[in-house]
């Protein structure tokens, strides 16, 4: 079950996100938000919505083969959620190896534990963490990145 | 009707002390909780108790809510049904009582387990809709949520043979937080009332969150006023409840208390019963007990001193409409079918209500709200809402990325601004200044 678009046109050369949230997290004006940048950049856009299960979202992302899997979430439970879902996005061939990004407010008390969670979240498989504070325009940056080869260790940007 | 029940005495006790006002506090640790909820007794103010939930328990994953208990990772919120009743009532002991009522808070589209551990653990108070907590916040089709809602008003109703009044407030006032217009908050709450009624409910409450202009809200909360005693059947026992703005918020202090003082206001001045009220805190983290308790008892101020002035006179609120909009929606979804539960689920499907910027698949989104020039809440389109025109013509260009981020941070941008040109944003002598957003907009 696939969310409504928010727009239709993408670019010929757009790269295909997959966009969602985390199991227990309900906000989605963080959705809205990125789907709508996304497009403008002439990206495709799927969009997960609300309390996606992590089966779903390894189903989707297996059936669909996106070029970037994004995760937005600020309900402070993104660390735990976050590393259940990446576990198991790792641990499926055909989701091993798509680079997959999480963001928002991954905790529940504020900036003092950040930095330490954004290594955990890396390690745990994520290609790289955005923390509450980083610029949208960000994750463009991040996607054109991946126009050229990326060497395999993943980065943490803050 | 019984007069036992913890939200039946609400109306007296608003006339004699004045304004009620409601954390959304939620702590998963049971001797915190115990702790807030005294605390919030105790604070100097007209309070209600709140016990809000955790996320995990609104999506139904008591698995996880357990793990994160056993590891000691704190939850945003009290796991109502994994902690059982013993624990709840524990909590409860002592603290809820007719002096002090406490509401259960959850966001969840399928309540049966919530309102069967909360009636177990002796409260009688709760909130939601079969709409408003499960379009914005689930993917459950909406057909699943309006029967697993409608069975759990049926079940907490049966609460009455027990000589208790169940209490039900709905959440439709508030539809994703912010962007939606006022018409289509009022016709949802009202709608959500009116599926409460028809399964057994008979005290309720309608809702109203605070949105981007004074004016506008007082015009919409008395618009509310007016279709709820048009359409509520005359045995409902019915209050209204206005929510500090649900949006983004100020991330300075000043400009946070700004937003609070304004919907204290708000409340007092459309007769609202009681007030959700949010922390400073609340745009970066989950807030504490002291702050809450600061939160509560500057809104019973704010609301006492906006009680001892003049009462506004109501020719200063012009009518753009609102009402017969609300109206318009509120008929054309009760004609498509004679059960207001159906009724909702074909309304959606034909897009005769259609919730701005809301994912969920069983929403046309094709509706789209905006901030015009002058700070007021318009529809930029109403999709298939029979509803054109009657606030004002939609536009032609949609509402893209940037104007939709200024438009979700425009409360938050102009009160930290007019907090911060006070020059003092840690302290609420600012407030005494009495300018307001309008003004600072004027500037």
């Amino acid at each position: 079950m696939l969310m409504n678009p928010l727009n239709a046109a993408v670019a010929p050369r757009g790269r295909t996100v997959l966009l969602s949230s985390v199991s227990s997290d309900s906000h989605t004006w963080n959705l809205v938000f990125l789907q709508l940048l996304l497009e403008e950049m002439g990206h495709r856009v799927i969009n997960l919505g609300a309390c996606v299960p992590d089966e779903l979202l390894v189903r989707e992302c297996s059936a669909i083969r996106p070029d970037l899997v994004v995760i937005s979430t600020v309900n402070g439970h993104g660390q735990v959620d976050g590393a259940r879902l990446i576990g198991k996005l790792r641990s499926e061939p055909r989701t091993r190896d798509t680079p997959v990004v999480i963001g928002g407010k991954l905790g529940i008390t504020g900036g003092a534990e950040a930095d330490g969670m954004a290594r955990r979240l890396v390690s745990a498989g994520f290609s790289a963490v955005f923390q509450d504070d980083a610029e949208p325009a960000e994750i463009g940056r991040f996607l054109a990145s991946l126009d050229h080869p990326a060497p395999r260790h993943p980065v943490a940007a803050s | 009707m019984s007069t036992s029940g913890s939200f039946a005495g609400l109306a007296a006790r608003r006339r004699a002390a004045g304004l009620l006002v409601q954390p959304r506090m939620g702590f998963s640790d049971p001797r915190w909780m115990r702790a807030g909820l005294a605390a919030v007794r105790r604070a100097r103010a007209a309070t209600v108790g709140t016990l809000t939930l955790d996320s995990y328990t609104r999506v139904k994953d008591y698995d996880t809510a357990e793990r994160a208990l056993a590891d000691g990772y704190p939850l945003n919120g009290y796991p109502l049904v994994t902690h059982g009743p013993d624990t709840t009532r524990a909590v409860l002991d002592g603290i809820q009582g007719p002096g002090f009522p406490v509401q259960v808070r959850h966001g969840s589209p399928l309540p049966d387990d919530i309102i069967a551990a909360l009636v177990t653990a002796g409260l009688d108070a709760t909130e939601g809709g079969p709409v408003s907590y499960c379009l914005p916040y689930s993917r459950v089709p909406l057909r699943e949520a309006t029967a697993s809602w409608a069975r759990s008003c049926e079940r907490f109703a049966e609460l009455r043979d027990r000589g208790v009044e169940p209490h039900l407030e709905s959440f439709g006032g508030c539809m994703m937080g912010q962007m939606c217009p006022p018409g289509l908050l009022i016709a949802i709450t009202v709608l959500e009332g009116l599926f409460f009624h028809r399964h057994g409910l008979r005290s309720i409450s309608l809702s109203y969150a605070q949105q981007t202009d004074a004016r506008q809200d007082e015009e919409a909360v008395a618009a509310l006023r007016s279709l709820a005693t048009a359409f509520l059947p005359d045995d409902t026992d019915w209050h209204i409840v206005v929510y500090t703005y649900m949006g983004k918020y100020p991330r300075t202090h000043g400009g946070a208390l700004l937003v609070l003082r304004a919907a204290a206001e708000l409340a007092v001045r459309t007769g609202a019963t009681r007030l959700i009220v949010k922390t400073p805190a609340e745009s970066y983290r989950i807030p504490t007990i002291e702050e809450n308790v600061e939160a509560l008892e500057f809104a019973g101020a704010a609301a006492a001193a906006e009680a001892t002035r003049t009462p506004p006179d109501p020719a200063r609120v012009p009518d753009t409409g609102i009402a017969a909009e609300a109206r318009q929606l509120i008929e054309a979804v009760l004609d498509l079918h004679p059960d207001v539960g159906q009724a909702l689920v074909r309304a959606f499907a034909k897009g005769y209500l259609d919730v701005p910027y809301c994912l969920h698949s069983d929403n046309h989104g094709r509706a789209r709200g905006y901030i015009d020039e002058a700070g007021r809440l318009r529809w930029a389109s109403v999709g298939s809402m029979p509803i054109r025109g009657i606030t004002g013509g939609t536009r032609e260009h949609t509402v893209g990325s940037s104007e939709l981020l200024s438009a979700l941070s425009y409360v938050e941008r102009t009160h930290d601004l007019l907090a911060l040109r006070s020059q003092d944003t840690r302290t609420s002598d600012a407030l005494d200044a009495g300018t307001t957003a309008a003004d600072l907009r004027q500037a």
